[in-house]
């Protein structure tokens, strides 16, 4: 892909995306599928797919400033941009989903500390301070600051993904979430995805004749497929414990995921393209950048079914018996599907996080402080 | 209340309840009861049946008696005397006939726009012919003694208040919608500043889109994006019509006298002897949320 039609494709994603965030505007919700009995749709699930993709780009830049690992050392830079762009994305698209954006700031100025929300967000601003010192230290040169803040946000990002998966799991009305296994599974399918994004940016953004480009993708490569593997393990405890024996809310709700409806996001979207895919093409061709960058793109990207499946199936559950058919509006429904214009708004974030991650590359580079990126 | 000791519906009517089917219950009274149906069932015993009458109700209809309505409303004037009130409600599904007079009286209180419900009657058919009934089940807010709802919210605009309503600070709430998937009775709807005339003919809202309401105790006009459009809304027990001294919508417009309301704390008090009945539940007991309303089944 030549950078026009890369350019022409960005050009495509900002149009409707900046569509979506004028009917956001104007319209209020009114052309948003989600409603009462389904309240956290499309825009949560991509919410916590961007946070995660943060998390695993940052786990990049902490593996070689922090632990060490000198062929990942190059890459704090693009990692650093990506893991910044993706937080960016992230908090944009959830401000979208707020009933009232402008009480934002009420999380900060009045938070109540027994919500895993309020702790999620204090330690997405105490961790998007140390991106920003990291990339700072990077700037100017200061390569200890850069050590510093990333040894501060080592624990942060353990705990922000793990926060983020906490605000589902302390649920105890919602059978699917309540479960000790989600923190874990989001710390690792985060970290999966945000390292395979990197994956994809290093092989096919980054300088094919640096002599250190075959090793790192190679090595970027092995550790997305081990996170693959290892978060495939931890999605077959999610599953196969609560199915085991046929019976319960959670069965019904998984089997919903399994065989519902939307059967195709689980088995093509996740497992197939997701999973299956880079998984082969990670253990066929680990020393094919082309093969191991394709294999990242996907595994991050398609990560989104992951998030989908982890947000709404649990609310398709109604909690009583008949409350669906008690009183009759579009909003009080058991039924989801994404709108056109709530994916035009998901088309902005990811139009936003291409132009940040861009825009901060950009400026590294005019600086000459990038040793790998084009 | 030694005056209304013969008359009440409540303990003191359970006394002369009981005095009563101690004196008349039996086979003649029964057959007169019932229309002079003849009692099949094991045959040459002496079979007692029981008037078929609701237990609340009055015992003899040349008896005077006090309508439900009348004491939880003495008895809500006693209870706003007091300092702290336990508010609980006690909701007797067999005298329930789904009418949903309740749901609608809600709507029009508390002047609720289309997809914010605060008292839906949940309808279930029950069984397969030719044994099949129906339940009707009405769900408000729970007020839950631990809410769930509660601890979820990340700017504190929702809280349990003394008298154990649960309310909401509309001017806080963010509309994150967090607290709507905590709820397991889901009882909280989001106002998404939908209005009954969107998509009619005709020219603007009706004027009765435009009118007031005055929830927990202040005046809010659905108006663009104000509060209460955007936020997380619920049935609060109609907290500004107790501050002014009256019973919840849904309790006075239940025309089977299905609805009970009142103070806890007062152990004289209709809602105190109904929820310690052996038939009083609460929904979805096993998570420990302890609600503050009651079913009689």
């Amino acid at each position: 892909m030549n950078r026009t039609t890369g350019w022409i494709l960005f050009a495509i994603l900002a149009v409707v995306g900046l569509v979506g965030v004028f009917l956001r505007f104007t319209s209020s919700r009114d052309l948003a599928a989600y409603g009462s009995y389904i309240p956290w749709g499309l825009w949560v699930a991509t919410y916590i797919f961007f946070a995660g993709l943060s998390a695993g780009a940052y786990v990049v830049a902490v593996l070689g400033h922090v632990f060490g690992v000198e062929k990942l050392k190059p890459l704090a830079p693009l990692a650093l941009a990506i893991a910044l762009a993706c937080l960016g994305a992230a908090l944009v698209t959830v401000w979208f989903d707020l009933g009232h954006m402008e009480r934002v700031f009420n999380v900060f100025l009045r938070p109540r500390f027994t919500s895993m929300m309020a702790w999620m967000v204090w330690l997405y601003t105490a961790y998007a301070i140390t991106v920003l010192l990291a990339l700072y230290g990077l700037w100017r040169g200061n390569l200890n600051l850069t050590r510093m803040a990333l040894t501060i946000g080592t624990p942060l990002v353990v705990f922000y993904p793990g926060a983020a998966g906490a605000l589902f799991g302390t649920v105890v009305a919602q059978s699917l979430w309540h479960s000790p296994v989600f923190p874990i599974l989001f710390l690792f399918g985060g970290v999966l995805s945000g390292v395979a994004l990197v994956t994809f940016a290093s092989a096919f953004f980054t300088r094919r004749n640096d002599p250190g480009y075959p090793e790192r993708i190679h090595l970027l490569g092995r550790i997305t497929l081990g996170l693959a593997v290892l978060y495939l393990l931890l999605e077959w405890a999610e599953y196969s414990i609560p199915m085991w024996y046929q019976v319960g809310h959670e069965f019904e709700a998984l089997m919903g995921v399994l065989f519902g409806p939307f059967w195709f996001v689980f088995w093509i979207f996740h497992l197939l393209l997701g999973m299956a895919v880079p998984i082969f093409l990670l253990a066929r061709y680990p020393r094919n950048p082309v093969a191991v960058g394709w294999a990242g793109f996907l595994a991050a990207s398609m990560f989104l079914a992951v998030r989908l499946n982890l947000v709404i199936p649990s609310q398709v559950q109604p909690q009583l018996e008949g409350l669906v058919n008690a009183y009759r509006d579009r909003r009080l429904s058991y039924a989801y599907l994404p709108t056109l214009f709530e994916w035009s708004v998901v088309a902005f974030s990811v139009a936003l996080a291409i132009a940040m991650a861009y825009a901060v590359i950009w400026f590294l580079n005019r600086e000459k402080k990038l040793e790998v990126t084009q | 209340m030694p005056e209304n000791n013969a008359t009440q519906p409540g303990t003191d009517g359970l006394e002369n309840r009981r005095a009563f089917l101690g004196k008349f219950a039996s086979a003649v009274f029964a057959g007169m009861v019932l229309g002079g149906a003849e009692v099949k069932a094991e045959e040459g015993k002496t079979t007692l049946a029981l008037p078929s009458r609701s237990p609340d109700g009055p015992i003899r209809p040349e008896l005077e008696y006090e309508d439900v309505l009348v004491r939880m409303q003495r008895e809500l004037e006693a209870a706003l005397e007091r300092p702290i009130q336990k508010w609980v409600m006690v909701i007797d599904t067999r005298k329930c006939v789904g009418c949903h007079a309740c749901t609608i009286a809600c709507a029009v209180e508390n002047k609720l726009p289309p997809g914010v419900v605060y008292r839906p009657v949940i309808e279930e058919q029950i069984g397969e012919y030719p044994n099949v009934s129906w339940r009707f089940t009405p769900r408000p807010c729970m007020q839950c003694d631990k809410p769930p709802c509660v601890p979820v919210c990340p700017v504190g605009a929702t809280w349990k208040s003394a008298d154990g309503i649960v309310d909401i600070d509309y001017n806080t709430c963010i509309g994150c919608r967090y607290c709507l998937t905590a709820c397991p009775y889901q009882a909280r709807t989001s106002d998404f500043g939908d209005h009954w005339t969107d998509g009619t003919p005709g020219q603007g809202q009706m004027p009765y889109e435009e009118l007031p309401m005055f929830e927990y105790g202040k005046e809010w006009k659905r108006d663009g994006h104000k509060s209460p459009v955007g936020n997380a809304r619920k049935c609060h027990f109609c907290r500004h019509r107790l501050q002014q001294g009256l019973l919840p919508q849904c309790t006075t417009s239940c025309i089977g006298r299905a609805t009970f309301f009142g103070d806890a704390n007062d152990p004289s008090s209709l809602v105190s002897q109904l929820i310690h009945k052996p038939n009083a539940t609460r929904l979805k007991e096993e998570l420990g949320t302890e609600p503050r309303v009651y079913y009689l089944v």
